[in-house]
């Protein structure tokens, strides 16, 4: 009796929470669309000249709707891999995909300075896909060992490849442009939105066919999670499934990178939160990550373009301070 | 311990050779000048070398582990943020306030504060997992790091260059105002932890061991993290981070003395520690012509190791 109840209870405030988490999202996105150096207001809206139409267009929309991509994106990534690893500790921070992305980028600066944007995200995306699939194999050799074991290797990973990153930056001369990469904090590729424009942000979409993807599969992911041998028992194409999941993370995260820069903690922070709040059923907290990626990103760089007013404060450095001490807090409850 | 001398003896005479060749080849005709600076920087390389191998080596039989060190722990970070905190507070006023003596001192208390805060964190609800204590030191390297990189932001562009000129100090431009100091506080730490080092023996059976052996586990775990980060603070203050040294040196050591006892592990990592910054150095002087540095070599060597050991920890 009780049971039923509950599920009932689950069923009726679900569409309406989601509803409302929905409508703050579009309502920071109006708050964003508004806050820059130069003044607009939504109630002059009727004296408005073209010039404030194109700045709306080119520059201010743009940077929204990256934003909630963005955020959206980078909270179901950390989400899939949490579920495939079965270790809510991993994300694309602490498993080196993002270094990989580094490391993808500056990789076409050296090799293919001359491509198409497309062919450059290709390599990105390859060199992404390949680190995954190395990390996956490594926590797959370690899994028993301890929740806490994986993240650490990931982080230790990711900074191999930022030494790989600095040695070759070092070989051609360009460590100014790569500056000090030693550690995943460092400043280059430093998440930042200032920079979006119509016309050069457009690559971020790509995230959005593997949203749709982790929403079809994500049982699937869980089950991979489970390993080899139980996938199998279940029928299960395990490789084919595990290899869907890191096209998925690695297209979202080399579109994210190539676009707005590194992002860390979000992807480890968001689903963490989620799953405090609301339980760990995941076709039930997949529409959550989301919006709250969507939000968090959204008031995090609300809060940073007004802080030093006119200067902006880079979303990176915000998202990794917030981020880093909500994970410690995370860490220290988890006990 | 006559075979294990045995393998030692060798690479003392490794390094002595090493050390001379470093110090004599190509001495150019105003030899005097050279061999001075030659001789700073061996000793510099010398003394890095022993705080970074005491300290890992330490630090991997605390964890009961021997893929990670102590600047994974976040220690070099909390070195980064002081020295930000203060050209931040100061600005171009820095170098009056406080002089490089006192910036080392303060930067070493520092940090002893933050092994404390570390320990308490650890062992306050009676806990005693040491995996959770590195990956809290981990992240907070990162938001060390972050905070660091928020604070140069903000600060004066010409403020910034005089921050800059500490932060990455290396091999070829040694902090060397510094090295008596330094001398001194590793000889400190070095006598300390020497008169503990069988303790360090029994602490490595695990906690459970080593209590009912006799050791006041907790008292010594709280020595022996003290003793890492001042040596840690005393190598960043030298010539900043390296990352990966620690791993390669104590995993060659490992390989090459299959032995447990301290008496022998940590003097033999010494020995290849120097062996290590010896060669890479060479690298960078003579394949690579200066365009590259110790530190980026023995990062990508040791990263490399570090992946072919993950993978080994497949089988154990």
């Amino acid at each position: 009796m009780e049971r039923s109840s509950l599920i009932g209870k689950a069923k009726y405030q679900h569409p309406l929470r989601i509803l409302g988490l929905s409508l703050l999202v579009v309502l920071l996105g109006l708050v964003s669309l508004f806050v820059g150096v130069r003044d607009l207001r939504p109630t002059d809206i009727l004296s408005w000249g073209q010039e404030e139409f194109m700045l709306l267009s080119l520059s201010r929309f743009p940077r929204t709707m990256a934003l909630i991509v963005t955020g959206a994106g980078i909270s179901i990534c950390g989400l899939i891999m949490q579920q495939m690893t079965q270790n809510r500790f991993v994300s694309p921070t602490t498993s080196g995909a993002l270094d990989a992305a580094k490391l993808g980028i500056l990789g076409t600066l050296i090799l293919l300075p001359q491509a198409t944007t497309s062919i450059k995200m290709a390599f990105v995306f390859a060199v992404t896909f390949l680190a995954s699939m190395v990390f996956i194999k490594i926590a797959d050799s370690i899994r028993y060992r301890s929740v806490i074991f994986i993240p650490i290797v990931g982080l230790m990973f990711g900074g191999i490849i930022n030494s790989i990153t600095s040695f070759f930056a070092y070989r051609f001369n360009i460590v100014q442009d790569v500056g000090a990469s030693r550690d995943i904090a460092g400043s280059w590729l430093m998440g930042d939105f200032s920079g979006i424009l119509e016309g050069n942000y457009e690559a971020i979409y790509l995230c959005l066919p593997a949203v749709l993807i982790t929403y079809l599969y994500a049982s699937k992911f869980t089950v991979v999670g489970m390993g080899r041998d139980f996938s199998k028992n279940l029928g299960l194409n395990y490789r084919g499934v595990l290899n869907l999941g890191l096209v998925c993370v690695s297209l979202t995260i080399s579109a994210i990178v190539v676009t707005v820069g590194i992002i860390p903690f979000l992807g480890l922070v968001i689903p963490n939160m989620v799953s405090l709040l609301f339980g760990d059923n995941l076709k039930k907290t997949l529409p959550y990550t989301m919006l709250f990626g969507a939000i968090f990103l959204l008031g995090c760089d609300i809060i940073g373009r007004l802080i030093i007013f006119p200067f902006e404060v880079p979303i990176g450095m915000m998202i990794g301070m917030l981020g880093g001490i909500l994970f410690l807090v995370i860490l220290l409850r988890g006990r | 311990m006559r075979e294990h001398l045995q393998k030692i003896g060798p690479l003392l005479l490794l390094t002595l050779a090493l050390v001379a060749g470093f110090l004599f080849l190509d001495l150019p005709s105003s030899w005097e000048y050279a061999l001075e600076r030659r001789s700073i920087k061996i000793a510099a390389i010398v003394l890095v070398s022993c705080a970074v191998a005491a300290s890992s080596v330490s630090f991997q039989t605390l964890t009961d582990n021997r893929i990670l060190t102590p600047s994974i722990m976040g220690f070099e970070a909390v070195y980064f943020l002081f020295q930000t905190l203060i050209v931040f507070l100061y600005g171009d006023k820095t170098f009056s306030v406080i002089d490089q003596r006192g910036n080392f001192f303060l930067s070493i208390l520092f940090m002893l504060g933050f092994a404390l805060i570390l320990f308490k964190l650890l062992f306050k609800k009676g806990g005693n997992n040491m995996y959770l204590l590195l990956l809290i030191g981990l992240v907070l390297g990162t938001l060390f790091h972050t905070i660091s990189s928020f604070l140069q932001m903000v600060i004066d562009p010409n403020e910034f260059l005089t921050l800059q000129g500490r932060m990455y100090a290396t091999f070829n431009n040694v902090n060397y105002e510094l090295l008596w100091y330094a001398l001194g506080t590793v000889l400190v730490c070095f006598a300390i932890g020497g008169r503990n080092l069988k303790v360090l023996d029994v602490l490595m059976l695990g906690r459970d061991n080593a209590i009912n052996l006799g050791v006041d586990y907790f008292k010594k775990v709280r020595l022996f993290l003290f003793l890492i980060a001042v040596l840690v603070a005393v190598s960043t203050a030298l010539v900043g981070p390296i990352t990966f040294l620690g791993i390669l040196v104590t995993n060659l050591t490992y390989e090459l003395l299959k032995t447990y006892k301290h008496s022998i592990l940590i003097p033999a990592c010494c020995l290849i520690c120097i062996i290590a910054i010896l060669l890479a150095q060479f690298i960078v002087e003579k394949v690579f012509n200066y365009n590259s540095t110790v530190s980026i070599i023995i990062n990508f060597v040791g990263g490399l190791y570090f992946m072919y050991l993950l993978f080994k920890v497949k089988r154990v």
